[in-house]
């Protein structure tokens, strides 16, 4: 992909930049690591991590280039835009990884930046640029995934703490989680200025969580029950009813850190590439082409998909150095980014014949069984997060101007 | 719907309920739960055979009803349609390569057997993960049989393996010189790797072109099953879209659903015409079975696999769930595109036979 510009290239004043996190690199990154990254971490939960990742971890942490954007002050790197693309350009040279991950960085932390009191940001975000505390989303409910705004999750005001009853679900990671950030109804009248955005400790009294088993034979989603749970007001992000707004805003840090831009769809695109394993199934013509011609154009039609999206991702993030945030175009990563993972997967269990389609047990390798459960997990992709389909209604209405069905 | 005769309408309405009431697919996940060894669930295969569905393509002189792939093809559509674990495609399979090649002695043997549904038989051809007759290594000198083959399909409990040589289909016992190694993939059904050390064999007649025929067969068995799983992934998906309500409506009534629902239902009346196309020319003995089976088995792959894409995305969340019944379709469908060819290798022979 992006390949690291040439140090002796003229005089930069970001070249000093690079030059210290070289430097830092070569000191902090323990050579082992490199490309141990998993890229269904996300999915398979915590593992006990190695001596080495605990150091790559705090020292990153520390730095907090883990969140390089993020203010100095809580914890964050203070880096710019641009020394933050040089950071990743050097990482991506050394073979390291970001281990500061999950939803607290993606989604969480940069909307309690913008919207959270001094207290609560002095609080929560330099536990999550440290990695240290695992934040879960108590937002989908089981009559209320893509008309979020009909959640019935009640808060019911106590004075000096609000008491939470209902049920949530696709609380993505809840069993591991230390903390919610929540939606829930303060108001039953008003349905969107009826929304209050929450902070609950997952150890509170009255929580409840039930991990579901998906059809790859994971559980990374849980259903949460939440029963005369005490929360207090001080975990009140902004003003009781104006859930719906920050909610949103947090939604849009969602799509885009799942658009794939360069993190967890950027690291499974990596691997060995399609035509070779490929060649290795199906073996080659007289002329050492893939024998498929037809599986040999999909590959290719694959492919240019791909790079497409790549290129596309990489001009939106040089285009959104003037913007602040993400922007609508989100919408169109996400839809394009799930679609391609998909097809990827499918590709492969195509290529792979039987022996992509192994489920456990013997006979299969490594690979093509993880590329297995890779393949069924994936069908979530374009269902979480706001679905391919209410990504193209945003697309329609926000982007391009049509209107409402009726 | 082709038309048929009686008797098969009778067999069609008979499976139906009986698929319906004792086999429906809470009947396939108690059986994925416990999972046997044999990938079936022994008493609902008994039930089956009792029924006489092992004896559909066995002529009545030996037992059987004598009612050819059309018939088959009803039974196995509405086993599909509720994901039934059974052997009886696999013993079809088998079955039409006696019926095809075998002696009379060899018929006498063991289609009567087979009819009574005292034998699981099945087609042993790949030797690797893709489908490729071209491709065979197993060898038989003086009656001897020797090879690994991959991915059998009921290959834990079969009696009987129809094999496929260099020379061409060979009978072979399950007896104790073969190796069975199961192979667990995403369907929870049986296959398994089978490996025959010098087991004694006997040849059918027909030659190297009788796998091909064998295989087409059972190739379009394969799509009668995809086409009613197709077509209940699609009637379950439709049923969901009429009681889930989002913004305050049902999702039924937003138009882009609407549309994704009504292409898919045209892709499935293509496929129905073309499953039953490849059945009935295989019944009538028609010049152009092969070119009218890659039609049927391309278009099954393409249908089903849209079908059950579409089932578990406009479910939604709970579509992703293993207590949802979509993933089995899912992952079942994938299968079924493996087996007897994917869609880019029946395209690729459609062209050959078309000369281009």
């Amino acid at each position: 992909m992006a390949t690291a510009p040439d140090i002796d290239a003229p005089a930069n004043p970001l070249d000093s930049f690079r030059a210290e996190v070289r430097a830092w690199l070569t000191a902090n990154f323990p050579p082992s690591l490199k490309g141990k990254d998993n890229a269904m971490s996300a999915v398979e939960g915590p593992h006990t991590n190695s001596p080495e990742e605990d150091a790559w971890q705090t020292a990153m942490g520390e730095k907090g280039w883990g969140v390089p954007t993020w203010p100095k002050e809580y914890g964050g790197g203070g880096l710019s835009r641009a020394e933050a693309r040089v950071l990743q350009e050097e990482m991506q040279r050394a073979g390291a990884w970001n281990p500061i991950g999950g939803m607290g960085v993606m989604m969480f932390g940069p909307t309690l930046l913008e919207y959270g009191t001094e207290e609560q940001k002095r609080e929560h975000i330099p536990a999550i640029a440290k990695g240290t505390v695992r934040w879960c989303q108590g937002y989908s409910e089981p009559g209320a995934g893509s008309d979020l705004a009909s959640l019935q999750t009640f808060a019911a005001d106590a004075g000096d703490h609000y008491v939470v009853n209902g049920q949530k679900t696709w609380t993505s990671g809840g069993q591991w989680a230390d903390k919610c950030f929540m939606l829930v109804r303060t108001d039953k009248a008003k349905k969107h200025e009826g929304i209050t955005f929450l902070l609950c400790d997952m150890d509170t009294p009255g929580v409840e969580v039930r991990p579901i088993r998906l059809i790859s034979g994971s559980s990374p989603f849980c259903e949460t029950f939440f029963t005369d749970v005490k929360v207090p007001k001080a975990n009140r992000v902004g003003a009781e009813g104006e859930g719906w707004t920050i909610g949103k805003r947090l939604l849009q840090h969602e799509r885009s850190s799942l658009s794939g831009g360069g993190s967890a769809a950027g690291r499974m695109f990596a691997g060995a590439s399609l035509g070779q394993i490929a060649k290795r199934y199906v073996g080659v013509d007289g002329e050492g082409r893939l024998a498929d011609a037809d599986l040999r154009s999909r590959i290719a039609r694959h492919e240019m998909d791909l790079r497409s999206f790549m290129l596309t991702l990489r001009r939106a993030s040089l285009e959104a150095k003037s913007n602040q945030g993400p922007s609508a175009a989100t919408s169109i990563m996400k839809n394009v980014g799930a679609r391609i993972m998909q097809e990827r997967s499918e590709l492969l269990i195509e290529i792979r014949g039987f022996a992509g389609l192994g489920w456990d047990g013997e006979g299969f390798e490594e690979d093509a069984l993880k590329d297995v459960r890779t393949w069924l997990f994936g069908k979530a992709v374009s269902i979480y997060g706001g679905s391919t389909e209410i990504q193209n209604n945003v697309i329609a209405k926000r982007i391009l101007g049509m209107l409402d069905h009726q | 719907m082709a038309v048929l005769t009686e008797e098969q309408t009778m067999l069609r309405d008979m499976a139906r309920e009986w698929a319906d009431n004792e086999a429906p697919v809470s009947a396939f996940r108690k059986m994925r739960d416990a999972a046997p060894a044999a990938g079936y669930d022994a008493a609902t295969w008994a039930a089956q055979a009792e029924m006489g569905w092992t004896g559909i393509l066995v002529p009545e002189a030996q037992g059987g009803a004598g009612m050819g792939y059309v018939s088959l093809g009803l039974v196995l559509e509405q086993l599909g349609r509720n994901l039934v674990a059974s052997p009886l495609a696999s013993i079809a399979a088998a079955t039409s390569a006696i019926l095809l090649g075998g002696s009379d002695a060899q018929k006498a043997q063991w289609l009567p057997r087979i009819a009574a549904g005292e034998v699981i038989a099945t087609l042993a051809i790949d030797e690797g993960p893709r489908f490729d007759p071209a491709k065979i290594e197993t060898r038989v000198e003086d009656g001897r049989l020797s090879g690994t083959k991959t991915f059998v399909p009921e290959g834990d409990s079969a009696q009987l393996f129809v094999v496929a040589a260099t020379d061409g289909l060979h009978l072979v016992s399950g007896d104790t010189t073969v190796t069975r190694a199961p192979r667990h993939l995403t369907d929870s059904r049986s296959h398994a790797q089978v490996t025959f050390d010098q087991a004694p064999a006997e040849a059918l007649g027909g030659g190297a072109a009788l796998i091909g025929q064998v295989a087409d067969r059972a190739a379009a068995a394969a799509a009668a099953e995809m086409l009613g799983m197709a077509e209940s992934a699609f009637a379950q998906t439709n049923d969901y879209l009429k009681t889930r309500v989002q913004f305050g409506q049902v999702l039924a009534s937003f138009q882009a659903l609407q549309h994704r629902m009504a292409k898919m239902f045209t892709e499935l009346e293509l496929c129905r015409s073309a499953v039953e196309g490849a059945l009935e020319a295989i019944d009538s003995g028609r010049a152009n079975v092969a070119q009218e089976v890659s039609l049927a088995k391309a278009v099954a792959n393409e249908t089903l696999h849209l079908v059950s894409r579409e089932m578990v995305q406009l479910h939604g969340g709970i579509g992703m769930t293993d207590e949802h019944d979509a993933g089995f379709y899912l992952k079942r469908a994938r299968v079924l595109e493996t087996q007897w060819g994917n869609a880019a290798w029946h395209r690729d022979r459609f062209a050959r036979l078309n000369g281009y």
